[in-house]
């Protein structure tokens, strides 16, 4: 027992995989499951669990695992977690539960991502999902008490699916066309597959959660008009939203996108099946993006993908160790050939004489001495300035407050970088009956992080109306 | 899915299209927008709300079919259903007692300063406008924008209708005639909203124009509408899409409206071949 190596998952050979868009990991199959999962040390005291933000019970749905009830582990991460087979995909892990897994220390945490995927999947196949028996919870008037919902990201349905399990009559009210967020335009079809995202999205409406699409909260109907509509509360989850750019000039010369509208022509329009499909994308043959987080990873592998492109070039200030990316992104990343420009910042964008990008024009940087926040300021060195021959450049530099809801609201107190002012542990906002959660109050982080403010918010919500509204 | 009530022919390629689209309509006002998808596979498309009716809850658009989308939207009839409608987008057009209001609309442009023209002038505000068309067949909404207007002078490049020439050359003819003038509104084509601008520079009139870059999602997401204002870059869809014209920078937004100009003729030949295909 726990001699054995952790198993590592299958996936598509580099060469095969960046000339399609499926995914890239194949995920473990019954016999790899249960070995993996045989590996688990049953901990007395599973740390693991503290390392998840949404505390599923590891431990158990391992256990159940290794015992061959699949039926059981799903049922225990679903307690918890009502989007496991995103979570199994696009969670941190290692800095997360597998961080904290016991079994770090000689190398070989369990791979508790690829677990959870397993079970998530092998339900999906095997399982016909069946709502569970749910009473509802009523006000005075002996109608079903309704809370509304902005943004159908990973905190809006962590919410909408917590809720509708306590009896609530959950709407999420989304802006664009498809529900989802950035699990949809933004994450990538060979990362988290869109089908996956349709079929947690479906169980959440098995539940009794209505998504109504295309409705901007604060726009197509204000926070006023969801209370005077009888909603009891209402979560505000509508993410960071607005990108950031590098502020260099040349930046609106054509060819330059945010990874935010790159993505989205690419996952939520698909350009990538342009002209089956309307949208377009244009790309040249060498692309750079800017910026090493996790996003610059998905739009560099994007942009290798899609047909044409030769050369994909990640232009990152810092050094390889400073990258915020994760680092089975960045080794993805470099697997399928994306070229590291290190120690590099833009400048200028350059273009030709029709205003489409030539060029990005660069100034090689060097490490200084560790910040307060222990990581290395960076600084220009002279005259080093070079330019790399590009028909795009993408900024993927983050993003800021997305304005357009939280200046509508009337009292709704945003910090100084204009995000809402939320309480961590309950997503309470400076208006009673009005809570927020995920990138909008924190700033951008990750799916998780999103969902685990949830959850809390979920559980602040069923407080909150149990004291004020309901019967 | 939202279903189509209402479809008029105005010109051989400029459609009136009513949809009902509650959601929209609840809080629109002018200088609104939305943005319509209209079948599953098809892009997000950016059109001005030309009108609305509270009570049935329906949201009118014009719009000329001039690339894959809206031809699309164009073959779509009464009783069919539109993937998505989105809206009420942007910020509503700032209404406020300004005294002489000169109107300008050019093309389809035109619907867009129709209900801009009415809430000026229940405002209180006397509004003149002028629109202007290449030729008289192509000439929109005459009656309408009377019905909201003080007076209405329409002009055709050919003369085939109103007067002939430019709306530049109506407006600098109205300023000559020594009538006070407190605001312009223009929209249309770019070239159009340059070439005002550049003349109420000169006359020193304040002007309002309403940029038409290209965007996806229309909730200041993506960037891609990005215009730059003055020595500002704002994104049209959020912080606009009305902008003092006289520090829009007009060559920038015609270069950036370029952008897939070969895509679109592309897709517009796809489309083509498939329906010729059925």
């Amino acid at each position: 027992m726990a001699k054995k190596e952790r198993l590592k998952v299958r996936q598509q050979a580099a060469a095969e995989r960046t000339k399609n868009f499926d995914e890239v990991p194949f995920g473990y199959d019954d016999s790899e499951a249960a070995d993996e999962a045989s590996r688990c040390l049953q901990c007395k005291n599973p740390t693991c669990i503290e390392g998840c933000p949404v505390n599923i019970n590891i431990k158990e749905f391992i256990r159940q695992l290794s015992a061959g009830d699949k039926a059981g582990a799903i049922k225990t991460i679903k307690q918890s977690n009502s989007l496991p087979a995103v979570c199994g995909r696009v969670c941190p892990q290692e800095t997360q539960c597998e961080a904290k897994c016991v079994l770090l220390k000689t190398g070989q945490p369990i791979n508790i991502g690829a677990l959870e995927r397993y079970a998530a999947d092998w339900e999906a196949a095997n399982l016909k999902t069946e709502a569970p028996k749910i009473k509802p919870v009523t006000g005075a008037d002996g109608k079903q008490i309704k809370v509304a919902i902005a943004g159908s990201g990973p905190a809006g349905l962590t919410v909408a699916g917590e809720l509708a399990k306590l009896g609530y009559k959950a709407v999420i009210f989304e802006a664009l066309h498809l529900a989802g967020g950035v699990l949809v335009y933004g994450i990538p079809e060979f990362r988290l597959p869109k089908a996956i995202v349709k079929r947690e999205v479906e169980y959440l409406k098995l539940l009794g959660v209505e998504i109504e699409t295309n409705v901007l909260v604060g726009k197509s109907y204000t926070i006023d008009d969801l209370f005077a509509d009888g909603f009891s509360a209402v979560f505000i989850g509508v993410g960071a939203g607005t990108p950031s750019f590098m502020n260099i000039p040349g930046e609106n010369y054509k060819g330059v996108y945010s990874s935010n509208e790159f993505l989205t022509r690419m996952n939520l329009l698909k350009a990538y099946k342009f002209p089956e499909y309307d949208t377009p994308v244009k790309l040249g043959k060498k692309v750079a993006v800017v910026g090493a987080g996790n996003v610059a990873m998905d739009a560099a592998r994007v942009s290798k993908r899609f047909k044409g492109v030769e050369e994909v070039h990640i232009i990152y200030r810092r050094s390889d160790k400073e990258m915020p990316a994760r680092r089975e992104e960045i080794e993805h990343a470099k697997e399928e050939g994306i070229i590291m420009d290190l120690l590099t910042n833009p400048v200028q964008v350059l273009a030709d004489e029709n205003g489409f990008v030539s060029a990005i024009k660069c100034v090689k940087m060097t490490l200084c001495e560790p910040d307060a926040s222990g990581r290395c300021s960076v600084k220009a060195i002279a005259g080093s300035e070079f330019t790399i021959e590009v028909d795009n450049v993408i900024p993927a530099l983050g993003t800021k407050a997305n304005e357009l809801l939280t200046t509508n609201v009337k009292g709704l107190k945003l910090n100084r970088r204009g995000y809402i002012e939320a309480d961590p542990e309950t997503g309470e906002t400076s208006i009673p009956g009005i809570f927020a959660g995920g990138d909008i109050s924190t700033g951008a982080a990750t799916v998780i992080a999103a969902m685990g403010a949830g959850k809390k918010s979920a559980a602040a919500i069923d407080r909150y109306l149990k004291k004020n509204i309901s019967a | 899915m939202y279903k189509i009530t209402l479809k008029r022919q105005l010109t051989k390629d400029i459609k009136l299209m009513g949809i009902l689209a509650p959601h929209v309509v609840r809080n629109a006002k002018a200088g609104n927008f939305v943005i319509v998808i209209p079948g599953e596979t098809g892009e997000r498309v950016p059109l001005t709300i030309y009108d609305w009716d509270k009570e049935s809850g329906v949201v009118y658009i014009i719009f000329q079919e001039v690339g894959v989308s809206t031809v699309k939207l164009g073959m779509m009839n009464e009783g069919d259903f539109v993937y998505s409608i989105a809206g009420p987008l942007g910020r509503h057009f700032h209404i406020e007692k300004y005294g002489n209001v000169v109107v300008v609309g050019g093309g389809v442009g035109v619907p867009a300063i129709f209900p801009i023209a009415r809430a000026l002038r229940d405002a209180g505000n006397s509004v003149t406008s002028i629109t202007g068309f290449r030729t008289s067949e192509l000439s929109i909404l005459e009656k309408e924008m009377k019905s909201v207007s003080d007076a209405v002078i329409v002009a055709t490049n050919d003369g085939s209708s109103g007067t002939k020439g430019l709306v530049t050359d109506a407006l600098k003819a109205l300023y000559d005639k020594g009538g006070k003038i407190d605001l312009v509104v223009a929209v249309g084509p770019v070239v159009m909203m340059k070439a005002v601008s550049e003349l109420t520079k000169q006359l020193g009139i304040k002007t309002i124009v309403s940029l038409n870059a290209l965007m996806l999602d229309g909730t200041g997401m993506c960037g891609g509408c990005r215009v730059t204002i003055g020595d500002k870059v704002k994104f049209s869809c959020v912080d606009g899409p009305d902008f003092d014209g006289h520090l829009v920078d007009f060559n920038e937004l015609t270069s950036r409206l370029s952008a897939f100009k070969a895509e679109e003729k592309i897709s517009l030949d796809h489309c083509k071949i498939h329906l010729a295909g059925r």
